[in-house]
C-alpha cells in the first residue's frame, strides 16, 4: 500500500512546559480510514491541524502525499499540501456572504484557475452528492447545520483532494441531524476516499474505520483496529475512556 | 417605582427642563436688550470689508457678509472632503498593517496609532502649519518632477496650488482621524471569527486573496458605525482651522462677530449648518450601510 501521510516524532507545545503534541508518530495508507479519538484537551485538533499547516510544530518531521515538511518549512510547501489536502471543521466555517454554489467554487476559480462554468458544474455535481443541489442558490445562514456541515464536506471536496480531515464534524449538531452527514461521510469512505477523522462517534469507528489512533496529553496511546480497541483496548486509559464516553 | 410616580417624576423633568430653557432664553433677551441690536439677519446682506486668503470663488471686501459665510463654507467642506478621503486612505492602509502578519510594520503602526491618539489634535495641528509647512525653505522642500512639491508656499500637486494652512489643516486633520479610523479598521476585522481566516487557507487560498475576498466583505457592516462616528468628528475637529488661521465657516463666524457683535446669529448660523452637514454624512453613511446588508453579507 502506498503511505499518503507518515508522521515522525512530531512534537508541539504552545506554552512552554505543556506539550500538545508529544513525539507522534504514524502511517496512514492510501484508502484507509483513520478515526483519532481521544478525551478533550488531548491533542486531537492540534495533530490534525499540523497535517495541513494552520499549526506549526517544534520537532519531527511530516510527509504528506510526498511533500516533507519540518519545523522550519515555508509557507509555500504548505500552500502545495493545503491544494491537495480537504478539511471540515467542527463549526462549519462556511463564508456567509457568499452562496452555498460560490463557496464551493471559489477554490477552484481562484486556487486552480479553473472558469466559472465548468467549476459551477462540478460544484454542482458535489452538491447533489450531498443531497443538497437544491440549496444552491442560498446562503449558509438559510441552512440546518446538517445541509451546512454537508456543504463544507462539498467544499472540500471542490479541489479534488487526495486526503480528507474532519475535526469533529458532528460535534455542533443537533443528534437528530448527526446520521445524515455521517452517512455523507461513509459514501467518501466507501469511494475510496483516505480520510482522518476526530470524532466520539463510535458506531461510526466501528463500521467506517480502518484504525482507531487513541491520543492522550499528545501522546499516541495505541493505534488498532476497530475490532479490537472497542472490545479490547490494549491501554487502561482508553478502556476507562470509552467507559465514559459510552 | 409604581406608574403615577414614574409619571410625576418625568412631569418634573419636563418642568425643570423648561426652567432651564426659560432661564436662558431670559439671558439672552436681556443681553440682547443691552447691545441695542435686536435679534435680526438684515446685515447679512452688508459688505464684510475683510479680505479672504482663501476663496475657491472669487470675493472682495465688498460682498456681502452672507457671501462671506458663504466661502468660509466652502473652504470648510473643501477641507472637510480632502480630509475625509485622505484619512480614510491612510487609516486603512494602518489598519490592515497593524492587523498583518508582519510583525515590523504591525509595532510600527501601533506606535503610530498610539502616539497620535495621545496628543492633542491641536498640538498635532501647530506642528504641522510650523515646523512643517510654514517654515520651510523657499525653495522646494520635496519635489518630485513638478507633479508633487512641498514648499512653505504649501503644497502643490498638478500645478494645483494647496496653502500652507490649508496643507497644515489637511494634514493635521487626515494623520489625526487616520489613527482612529485605524483602530476601527482594525475592530472590524478582528470581528470576523477566526474560523473564517482557517476555512480560506485550509482551501489554499493565498493570505492576499482569503483577506480581500472573504475576510473584508464580512468586515464592512462593522467598519460602518465606527466610520460614521470618526467622520462626524473630523467634521466638528475642522473648526481648529482657526488656530491657524485657514479661513473655514467658524474662523469667518468668528471675524464677523468681532466686527458685528451678531453672536446669537451667528453662532444659531454655525450650529445649524454643522447640524445640517453631520446629519448629512450619518444619513450617506446608512445608505452606504444598506447597500452592504442588500449585497448579501
Ligand atoms: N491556540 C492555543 N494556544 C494555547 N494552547 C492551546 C491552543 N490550542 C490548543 N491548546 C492546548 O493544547 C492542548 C491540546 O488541544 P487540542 O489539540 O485542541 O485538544 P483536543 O482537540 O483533543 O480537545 C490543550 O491543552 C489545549 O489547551
Ligand atoms: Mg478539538
Amino acid at each position: 500500500m502506498k503511505p499518503i501521510l507518515t508522521a515522525k516524532n512530531l512534537t508541539k507545545s504552545y506554552a512552554k512546559g505543556i506539550l500538545a503534541l508529544n513525539k507522534v508518530s504514524f502511517t496512514l495508507d492510501q484508502g484507509k480510514v483513520l478515526v483519532v479519538m481521544g478525551p478533550s484537551g488531548s491533542g486531537k485538533s492540534t495533530l490534525i491541524r499540523t497535517i495541513n499547516g494552520l499549526e506549526t510544530f517544534d520537532e519531527g518531521e511530516l510527509n504528506v502525499l510526498g511533500i516533507k515538511i519540518s519545523a522550519d518549512s515555508d509557507e509555500r510547501k504548505i500552500q502545495r499540501i493545503r491544494r491537495r489536502v480537504g478539511m471540515v471543521f467542527q463549526q462549519f466555517n462556511l463564508f456567509p456572504h457568499l452562496s452555498i454554489l460560490e463557496n464551493i467554487t471559489l477554490a477552484p476559480i481562484q486556487v486552480q484557475k479553473r472558469n466559472k462554468k465548468e467549476a459551477e458544474e462540478y460544484g454542482m455535481k458535489l452538491l447533489c452528492q450531498m443531497g443538497i443541489e437544491s440549496h444552491a442558490k442560498k446562503y449558509p445562514g438559510q441552512l440546518s447545520g446538517g445541509e451546512q456541515q454537508r456543504v463544507a464536506i462539498a467544499r472540500s471536496l471542490a479541489l479534488k483532494p487526495e486526503l480528507l480531515l474532519f475535526d469533529e464534524p458532528t460535534s455542533a449538531l443537533d443528534p437528530e441531524r448527526i446520521n445524515e452527514v455521517l452517512d455523507a461521510m461513509r459514501r467518501l469512505a466507501d469511494q475510496g476516499m483516505t480520510m482522518i477523522v476526530v470524532t466520539h462517534e463510535i458506531k461510526f469507528a466501528m463500521e467506517v474505520s480502518d484504525q482507531v489512533l487513541f491520543i492522550d496529553s499528545g501522546k499516541i496511546l495505541e493505534i488498532s483496529s476497530p475490532e479490537v480497541f472497542f472490545s479490547n483496548a490494549s491501554h487502561e486509559r482508553s478502556r476507562k475512556f470509552l467507559n465514559q464516553i459510552n | 417605582m409604581s406608574k403615577n410616580k414614574k409619571k410625576f417624576f418625568q412631569i418634573l423633568l419636563v418642568f425643570a427642563f423648561l426652567g432651564f430653557l426659560g432661564i436662558l432664553i431670559n439671558n439672552l433677551i436681556i443681553n440682547l436688550a443691552r447691545t441695542g441690536l435686536g435679534f435680526n439677519f438684515n446685515w447679512l446682506t452688508k459688505p464684510a470689508s475683510f479680505s479672504l486668503a482663501e476663496h475657491p470663488l472669487p470675493y472682495s471686501p465688498s460682498d456681502s457678509y452672507a457671501w462671506a459665510l458663504f466661502i468660509g463654507w466652502m473652504n470648510s467642506l473643501k477641507v472637510i472632503i480632502s480630509s475625509l478621503v485622505l484619512a480614510t486612505c491612510i487609516g486603512t492602509l494602518i489598519g490592515f498593517l497593524r492587523v498583518g502578519k508582519n510583525s515590523f510594520f504591525s509595532i510600527i503602526t501601533a506606535g503610530y496609532i498610539t502616539v497620535i491618539r495621545q496628543t492633542p489634535l491641536l498640538i498635532q495641528l501647530m506642528c504641522w502649519y510650523f515646523v512643517g509647512f510654514l517654515n520651510m525653505r523657499n525653495n522646494s522642500f520635496l519635489s518630485i518632477s513638478n507633479i508633487f512639491n512641498i514648499s512653505n508656499k504649501g503644497i502643490e500637486l498638478f500645478g494645483l496650488n494647496l496653502s500652507p494652512e490649508f496643507s497644515a489643516l489637511l494634514f493635521g486633520l487626515s494623520i489625526f482621524s487616520s489613527a482612529f479610523i485605524a483602530e476601527v479598521i482594525r475592530g472590524g476585522i478582528q470581528s470576523v471569527p477566526l474560523g473564517q481566516w482557517e476555512a480560506f487557507r485550509s482551501l489554499g487560498i493565498s493570505e492576499k486573496q482569503g483577506f480581500f475576498k472573504i475576510i473584508i466583505p464580512q468586515a464592512l457592516p462593522a467598519f460602518i458605525p465606527g466610520l460614521t462616528s470618526q467622520y462626524l468628528n473630523l467634521a466638528k475637529n475642522s473648526t481648529l482651522a482657526i488656530a491657524i488661521g485657514y479661513s473655514d465657516i467658524y474662523a469667518i463666524n468668528d471675524t464677523i462677530i468681532n466686527q458685528t457683535g451678531r453672536a446669537v446669529e451667528c453662532f444659531i448660523i454655525l450650529l445649524c449648518s454643522f447640524l445640517i452637514l453631520n446629519l448629512l454624512i450619518t444619513k450617506v453613511m446608512g445608505i452606504i450601510d444598506k447597500s452592504i446588508m442588500k449585497s448579501g453579507i
